[in-house]
């Protein structure tokens, strides 16, 4: 492995852990912006997390080892996952273990931990925002494993990379199917990342509230490492959309560094729009009755087995 | 990965389009939303009718699609809305309807359709004979739409949805059917509406609502 792919890898998740809480911020604004309100500062939620280090952590009597051990296995899957999404390369040296599936589990072990925690106390309001998160993430994986399907079948390889790679690389024609897979990746994105259809992330204890149910009972360093996961969730999201629909501008390979330079821009960028986007969809639609979530995520799985049959038939 | 010619492409796309429209009027319960769908579908086929004429050349497929665009983008729709407006029934909507199981349903039902077509479409000598998969997929999942909907309205629209689906298998195993049975099917299929919107008034003076359950009931029983 070349020095470059290092330093690519390095950068990837660096950038990630650095822009995970920027991208936040930014889709909060657009979203403040779009409703008419005056937008909060971008970088509100690093002043949250550097605020939340700073506090002495309150732990509950009934609490066990796992409930402290939670936040940094969450923030460490999401930092693994990082590591392993082609955001601003494919020439990276964890190449081999970049398989979609595997990407899919390490998201479904933060998942696990975090309900387990959100438990582990016994409140009320923990094993409801627990009970919920399984619901939404049974309905949202099998959706999410058919959209890498489709893109696995049209490239041929289950490894991200690989797939990025193929699509920058072959003529480009209209796919369909690849269309199809796309709304549903943005609706498990919206399902999985607790926005607005399936959750609000602006509210804080009401009884509709899945994300900041189980979150209730951390404080401090841990619920800052909880924040920060989340945001790092949401990018994480927002670069396996890229990879997976959008990847050009990263670089190709194992390649100099030139276009590792120009590749940053390229991820701004496409940051920027997914943020408006995304904020734009939050504004336009009203949040479901949590009974009304399984419809939302059926739609989701039928957008996606509809484009892997489309692409069984037609081959585009 | 083979390529495609770019014009082909553009009719993979209207037919995948084609089936997107046909799940979502299975899983839409306003009526006036699902006549919508009904005109987007229509308008689908009619780009497909012409994408596909001014691919092959065939001028007969030019006169299909302007009876597409009349018939079922403008008149039908047109038609329907009035009956909506003139029964009284836009607030009207589906109350028995298990979105997810019915799309689950649908998704086994496209499956099946494919699989079905597969051996017919290896006999046609057209571009798009791979389209037939959808084309039978957009029949099946019309008679899922009428199976589950208990109103007039709704199973006339997927009445009408059936129609498109056979149009667009005729369209791409042969290249449409012979001119004097594609006038005939769309005066029935006019004819049809026209009578269908006579019983609608009909129903509704018996049983003071559109709801065919109370169809099921014979008169000696009660």
């Amino acid at each position: 492995m070349s020095t470059v792919a290092w330093l690519t890898q390095f950068l990837e998740v660096l950038a990630a852990l650095t822009l995970a809480p920027l991208f936040l911020g930014w889709v909060n604004a657009c979203r403040a912006w779009l409703q008419n309100r005056r937008a909060p500062s971008v970088l509100l939620p690093y002043h949250g997390i550097r605020k939340l280090f700073h506090k002495d952590a309150v732990i509950a009597a009934s609490a066990s080892p796992l409930f402290r051990l939670a936040p940094y296995v969450v923030f460490g899957a999401m930092v693994a996952a990082a590591a392993v999404i082609p955001s601003m390369g494919t020439g990276l040296p964890f190449r081999s273990a970049a398989d979609a599936i595997a990407l899919v589990g390490l998201l479904a072990i933060a998942r696990v931990f975090m309900s387990l925690a959100a438990m582990d106390i016994g409140t009320a309001f923990g094993t409801l925002g627990a009970r919920r998160d399984m619901m939404i993430g049974f309905l949202a994986e099998p959706a999410l494993l058919m959209v890498i399907f489709v893109a696995s079948l049209i490239s041929a390889t289950t490894a991200l990379p690989l797939i990025a790679e193929r699509v920058m690389v072959q003529p480009l024609a209209l796919y369909p199917s690849l269309a199809f897979t796309a709304v549903a990746f943005t609706m498990v994105l919206l399902a999985e990342n607790a926005r607005i259809p399936v959750d609000n992330p602006a509210t804080h204890l009401e009884l509709t509230m899945i994300h900041e149910a189980m979150l209730l009972e951390y404080s401090a360093r841990h619920l800052a490492l909880m924040e920060w996961a989340a945001a790092l969730k949401l990018f994480n999201y927002a670069c396996i959309g890229f990879a997976l629909f959008v990847p050009w501008g990263a670089s190709i390979g194992e390649t100099g560094i030139g276009p590792l330079a120009l590749s940053i821009p390229a991820l701004l960028a496409k940051l920027g729009v997914a943020g408006l986007w995304l904020a734009l969809l939050e504004t336009v639609s009203a949040k479901l009755r949590v009974f009304r979530a399984p419809e939302f995520m059926a739609t989701a799985f039928m957008f996606a087995v509809l484009g892997l049959l489309v692409h069984l038939l037609l081959g585009a | 990965m083979q390529h495609t010619p770019f014009d082909l492409q553009l009719l993979n796309a209207c037919a995948a389009i084609l089936l997107l429209l046909s799940f979502a009027m299975l899983a839409q319960r306003r009526i006036v939303a699902l006549v919508n769908l009904l005109a987007l579908q229509g308008a689908m086929l009619f780009i497909a009718t012409m994408l596909l004429a001014w691919r092959t050349g065939q001028n007969h497929l030019y006169v299909s699609a302007a009876l597409t665009l009349g018939l079922k983008v403008i008149a039908l729709p047109w038609l329907l809305h009035g009956l909506i407006k003139r029964l009284n029934v836009q607030w009207d909507s589906e109350p028995l309807l298990n979105v997810p199981g019915t799309m689950l349903i649908g998704l086994v039902t496209v499956v099946f359709s494919f699989g079905l077509a597969q051996p017919i479409a290896q006999l046609a000598s057209t571009a798009t004979r791979n389209s037939l998969g959808i084309a039978v997929a957009v029949i099946l999942l019309a008679f899922i739409t009428m199976i589950t909907r208990r109103k007039a309205m709704s199973q006339v629209v997927g009445f009408l949805s059936m129609e498109n689906g056979l149009f667009f298998g005729a369209m791409s195993a042969t290249y449409g059917m012979p001119m004097i049975v594609e006038f005939g099917v769309a005066l029935d299929v006019l004819v049809a509406m026209l009578v269908l919107g006579v019983f609608f008034f009909q129903i509704r003076e018996q049983f003071d609502s559109l709801d065919l359950a109370n169809l099921e009931s014979l008169k000696e029983d009660q």
